[in-house]
């Protein structure tokens, strides 16, 4: 009997949830059609906060990067938006790809100063430097200073003349924004460059010993997230129609929630952020009239998980019934072939 | 002549980021642990100071006796029941968790006593001044100055002159055999935590007595204890003193040029030194 082995990244559980992932897609593809103005509105946020938290996972769950600073690139992001379409004459689409351009020409020299602070230091490194960008964009009179500004009508009506159209597109463009960063997580968590990743993850050191360039490795995930990270930005800005360094730099906006999410849902997994996401709109819909109580709620909530299960809730469940959604696993799979049988 | 002034000024107020900043440093040097709660923590000190004052009437600096003990016993209860659990694995969970009681911290001093900002009135030591030929210096900087000086070299004497100061550099050169040697490396954190939150308890009154304040500016209170650690050299006391007074001195520059450019100008010359010298200008340790 030759019995051969062969190496799968995929499973009947990663067939059926792909299958269903499309057809999800294809349902919420449809939502303008049939859901009303609010849900879409909700629906919409959520697709960017996904959008947001799985690339602050592939960061800190993957490389190591923990940054307390992603703010900075949303609010670079949607103050390109304004800036692009009211002074670069931009159409409003062609300003969210160029802020993904302009988000990555920026985050090279901000990593090649950032990555010279370790773990934690780095943490705060990149809070620093959103609060650079922050001040530096209180100081641009021409987009609003300090108080900020409203995207100009005639640049709003570019996008779509009737309001419910450019809810509709608004909504698309968040949809495409999240499948896309998805998509892009996974393809480079399969690729060679996630193969490394997953290595820096699981044993840094060993990984270095086995000839994987730690740095570039881990400056190309940064550039990359950030440059994604300013497209959202700019599709935040593009929903809220107006802009203010407070709002665009928020920490607790961008960066707080955003690491609830991953840490509830279960960090360095692609599975978490969407299972924090849920989490996290559910509580905010659910007690958002609590205020103040909701955020404390929120943060011991986080601390417990960070606790008692460091893997979040994705971690549990996989513990549980050891599933894994997306194709990213290996599995070893015997195919005898039948000649002594 | 004004630029001299700036820089008087701005060397005072480093006094008072250096406090921001030692406490910081302190628990960092002994466990590795970066409390990003840290600024909030400055802050929660500055409500029980004004609390203090309003409920027994007395000076702020007076409300210490009562403010000192309460954030100690406070670090020593959350260093005991939620840090210490935090340690030893890799640095995601403290960060996480002191990020998370930074959230907790904030949304709670919200709760109790709204955003509005608040201040302490210390009566006449708060316009107080000194004239020094053509400068003219005020009371109050001029004291947090020289209580920053003497609470770092208090923290020196502590780590270098005491049994609790070999405790600690015990713990934080090797766990296991400072275990071994019958010390208890929970209960020497704990003091840990309880002694960085005595400084941040002076840190957060001189900060409320000084200026106004109100629950969301805790964040950029961090920030600048971080600047200052980083620029001094991580490990290195006085030269978290230093790094204080550096950037003390550019901000107060910065607004001297542009009144918009003071939080900017600080920043800047971190970023610069970080470029040229990434371990800081006196660093004892390295990471």
């Amino acid at each position: 009997m030759n019995t051969h082995y062969r190496v799968t990244r995929s499973s009947t559980a990663t067939h059926i949830s792909m299958l269903l992932a499309v057809l999800l897609i294809v349902v919420l593809v449809t939502v303008p059609w049939w859901a009303g103005r609010a849900e879409m509105r909700l629906l919409g946020e959520i697709f960017l906060y996904l959008a947001l938290a799985s690339l602050w996972n592939l960061l800190a769950g993957y490389a190591g990067l923990v940054s307390v600073g992603q703010q900075a690139y949303v609010g670079f992001g949607g103050y390109m938006l304004f800036a692009l379409t009211m002074f670069g004459g931009l159409h409003p689409l062609a300003a969210i790809a160029m802020a993904g351009v302009l988000g990555a020409i920026i985050a090279v020299p901000v990593a090649a100063l950032m990555f010279r602070l370790r773990g934690a230091y780095f943490a705060i490194g990149t809070w620093v430097m959103a609060e650079v960008f922050r001040l530096s964009f209180a100081q641009v009179s021409a987009l609003g200073g300090g108080s900020g500004s409203s995207l100009p009508v005639a640049i709003v009506k570019s996008l779509s003349a009737s309001r419910s159209s450019r809810e509709s597109l608004s909504y698309w463009l968040a949809l495409a924004a999240v499948v896309i960063v998805i998509l892009t997580v996974v393809f480079t968590l399969r690729s060679r460059k996630g193969l490394a990743l997953t290595a820096i993850r699981d044993n840094e050191l060993a990984a270095g010993s086995l000839g994987i360039n730690i740095w570039r490795t881990k400056f190309l995930v940064y550039v990359a997230a950030s440059s994604l990270t300013a497209v959202l930005g700019a599709l935040i800005f593009l929903q809220k129609l107006r802009i203010s360094p407070d709002a665009a730099f928020a920490v607790n906006d961008w960066t707080a929630f955003v690491i609830f999410i991953v840490v509830i849902g279960g960090i360095g997994t692609v599975e978490g952020p969407i299972i924090g996401t849920l989490v996290f709109f559910a509580l905010r819909e659910t007690m958002a009239d609590l205020g103040t109580i909701y955020l404390i709620l929120l943060g011991v909530v986080a601390i417990a998980i960070m606790l008692v299960a460091p893997k979040g809730l994705w971690g549990l469940i996989r513990s549980r019934f050891d599933l894994q959604l997306f194709p990213l696993g290996y599995r070893v799979e015997s195919t005898s072939s039948n000649k002594g049988e | 002549m004004e630029w001299v002034n700036a820089v008087i000024q701005g060397t005072l107020l480093g006094g008072l980021y250096a406090l921001f900043a030692a406490g910081l440093s302190l628990i960092f040097g002994v466990m590795r642990l970066v409390n990003i709660a840290h600024g909030d923590l400055i802050i929660l000190a500055a409500y029980l100071g004004l609390s203090t004052t309003v409920a027994f009437g007395m000076h702020p600096l007076l409300a210490l006796i009562v403010v000192i003990p309460v954030m100690a016993a406070l670090g020593y209860v959350l260093q005991r029941v939620v840090l210490n659990r935090t340690l030893g694995g890799d640095l995601l969970s403290p960060l996480l968790v002191t990020f998370g009681l930074s959230v907790i911290i904030q949304n709670v001093l919200l709760n109790v006593y709204s955003a509005d900002p608040q201040k302490m009135g210390a009566g006449a030591l708060e316009t107080a001044s000194v004239k020094i030929g053509t400068v003219s210096l005020g009371v109050l900087p001029l004291l947090t100055f020289v209580i920053a000086i003497a609470v770092i070299a208090g923290l020196q004497w502590i780590f270098y002159r005491t049994a609790l100061g070999r405790a600690f550099r015990a713990v934080s050169d090797n766990q296991d055999i400072a275990q071994l040697m019958g010390l208890n490396k929970h209960h020497i954190y704990g003091l840990a935590l309880a002694l960085s939150l005595a400084v941040t308890a002076i840190a957060g009154l001189l900060l409320g007595i000084r200026t106004s304040f109100d629950p969301a500016v805790g964040g950029s209170r961090l920030i600048f204890g971080f600047e200052a650690v980083i620029i001094g050299g991580l490990g290195n006391l006085w030269g978290t003193l230093a790094g204080g007074v550096i950037l003390g001195v550019a901000q107060t520059l910065g607004a001297l040029i542009n009144p918009g450019w003071q939080l900017l100008a600080g920043h800047i010359v971190f970023l610069i030194i970080l470029a040229i010298r990434p371990n800081g200008l006196f660093p004892r340790m390295s990471e």
